[in-house]
């Protein structure tokens, strides 16, 4: 049963007179904020893909990220692809969406980058290549970056985006989480500096290791930061969560984040704290 | 039915040795130590100080409780923040001293509550990943049950990990594997044989060192859990602490 005939709404007829319109109106024409719910128009996004009225930073690809984070770079380990561990049905598939929307081999980006002047090892983990999770090869790549800077006597700047481990390498994933808090370890040991900054969204075993060790942590606006997920908690537990819970503002006040920093802002307070937060050696 | 399903049934089974055994034939004299010197004590790890083979040791374990009651302040086993802290100020305080560190865990994973993000369930197991692989003292895990995902790993990132015959560890349950992959729990024995989460295919892996064998009397097991375990720290005493932090470095930088 329906109360209104669909056709005869004012918006229906409107339509119906004018179909030509919608032609005009490019397809991504309007977005809405996954946040704060706001509607934008496409063109008021810059090449910093953040809402203009709450700060939030879109989840974008690493390589559209390196367009306006640094400098300069140059990327290492381009080759390193995920391995099938298991022999996972369906999984090659599921890598080569992630290569096509991603334009890399696997969910992390690593390289050399300059930051005004400063350099660091730089790693990006990716959100559009399978959700960033942590696979093999991603724990390689990024273990690899950190055994690079020691030997190079670089900071590292560790950009994370991740759904957590990778659930078709199974038990060879959560290793990654042992591997690189290792690697993590030996740079601490050679005094030098570790920036983290978790963007949306950081959860499961990244939140549980890499992302948890920096000695500066910070965040975008308005990122997830969580270890458990919210449909984890309220289905398993049944515990109901506060809309904000896994918000980084949330997770700040709780303790575990430096600061919140925009996306606009990012290059600069990196290069400030490449020059400042590490250890201070006179006449440098 | 395949052999994969059948080891994950027993390592949950309640007629599998529980930590109050453990502690009762291998640890005669345990003295627990609570709290982790910060905010609480979290009641699903209870650790401690006891002599094995006339030589002090720290022994941490994953607790499940044995009533309903129990079971509930434990969470079924699963560790809060504050349980990974404790373990954590415990095995520092073991580095210490000069003494071995036995961990023992059958655990679901780590507490997915509300109040246990609040406290930073992520950060916590991050801090033992970091430092609980740093400190010079042997530091070997039996797992005698199971060994879910990170919330084990927290407690497995040592020299060495032994599993009991009927025990599992794997990133995920079979269940929520399958519910995740395939949105589908009911293939969970699909799932089980997939993860290969099993002790003999993980110590094919090399994520293992052993497999101890079973014994359905709990004394037996526990004499066949202390034969390897006197051993291995026999082991791993004899090496210096450079030598031991480079064989654990490398037993984890292989995958």
């Amino acid at each position: 049963m329906q109360l209104f005939e669909k056709n005869n709404t004012l918006s229906g007829r409107h339509v119906k007179t004018d179909q030509s319109t919608w032609d005009q109106v490019p397809d991504d024409f309007l977005l809405r904020c996954p946040k704060c719910q706001r509607v934008i128009f496409r063109d008021q996004l810059d090449e910093y893909m953040t809402c203009p009225s709450c700060d939030y930073g879109s989840r974008i690809s690493a390589k559209k990220r390196l367009e306006w984070l640094v400098d300069d770079y140059e990327e290492w380990d381009v080759g390193i692809s995920p391995a099938d561990p298991l022999h996972f049905p369906g999984y090659e598939q599921t890598i080569a969406k992630g290569e096509k929307h991603s334009g890399l081999k696997e969910s992390v980006w690593t390289g050399i980058a300059d930051f005004g002047g400063q350099k660091a090892a730089l790693g990006i983990m990716d959100p559009t290549f399978i959700m960033g999770s942590l696979g093999q090869a991603t724990g390689e790549k990024i273990t690899r970056m950190f055994e690079r800077a020691i030997a190079g006597k670089l900071p590292v700047v560790l950009f994370t985006a991740s759904g957590g481990a990778r659930m078709q390498e199974g038990i060879f994933s959560l290793m990654q989480m042992a591997k690189v808090s290792n690697a993590v370890a030996q740079l601490k040991k050679a005094g030098l500096a570790y920036i983290v900054v978790l963007t949306d969204p950081t959860t499961g075993g990244v939140t549980a290791s890499f992302a948890s060790e920096g000695d500066y942590t910070f965040a975008e606006p308005r990122a997830m930061a969580a270890f458990a997920g919210r449909r984890v908690i309220e289905q398993t537990i049944h515990e109901k969560l506060a809309k904000d819970a896994q918000d980084a503002e949330t997770v700040m006040r709780h303790g575990f984040i430096d600061a919140i920093v925009s996306r606009q802002e990012e290059k600069a307070t990196i290069s400030w704290f490449l020059k400042n937060g590490g250890r201070y050696e006179s006449g440098n | 039915m395949n052999q994969a399903i059948e080891t994950v049934r027993a390592a949950r089974s309640s007629n599998k040795i529980t930590d109050q055994e453990i502690r009762e034939y291998l640890f005669p004299d345990f003295f627990e130590l609570h709290g982790d010197g910060a905010y609480g004590d979290d009641p699903a790890i209870v650790g401690g100080i006891a002599t094995f083979h006339g030589q002090p040791v720290t022994a941490i374990m994953t607790s499940r409780g044995k009533n309903l009651e129990e079971r509930m302040k434990k969470h079924f086993g699963q560790p809060s923040p504050s349980g990974y802290r404790k373990a954590l100020r415990l095995a520092k305080q073991s580095a210490h001293f000069g003494r071995p560190v036995l961990l023992f865990v059958d655990t679901a994973g780590a507490y997915p509550g509300k109040k246990a993000e609040r406290y930073g369930q992520g950060q916590a197991i991050a801090r033992n990943l970091l430092e609980l692989g740093q400190l010079p003292t042997p530091i070997i895990t039996v797992i005698y049950g199971e060994g879910g995902s990170g919330g084990a790993l927290a407690l497995a990132c040592g020299d060495e990990v032994f599993m009991l015959k009927y025990s599992m560890y794997s990133v995920l349950s079979p269940e929520g594997f399958a519910s995740i992959l395939w949105k589908d729990a009911g293939r969970s024995a699909e799932a089980a044989e997939l993860l290969g989460l099993t002790p003999d295919k993980l110590l094919e892996d090399g994520v293992v060192e052993g497999v101890i064998p079973f014994a359905q009397d709990k004394q037996v097991q526990c004499r066949e859990i202390d034969q390897v375990l006197s051993q291995e720290i026999k082991k791993l005493q004899a090496l210096s602490s450079e030598e031991l932090l480079a064989r654990r470095h490398e037993r984890f930088r292989k995958f």
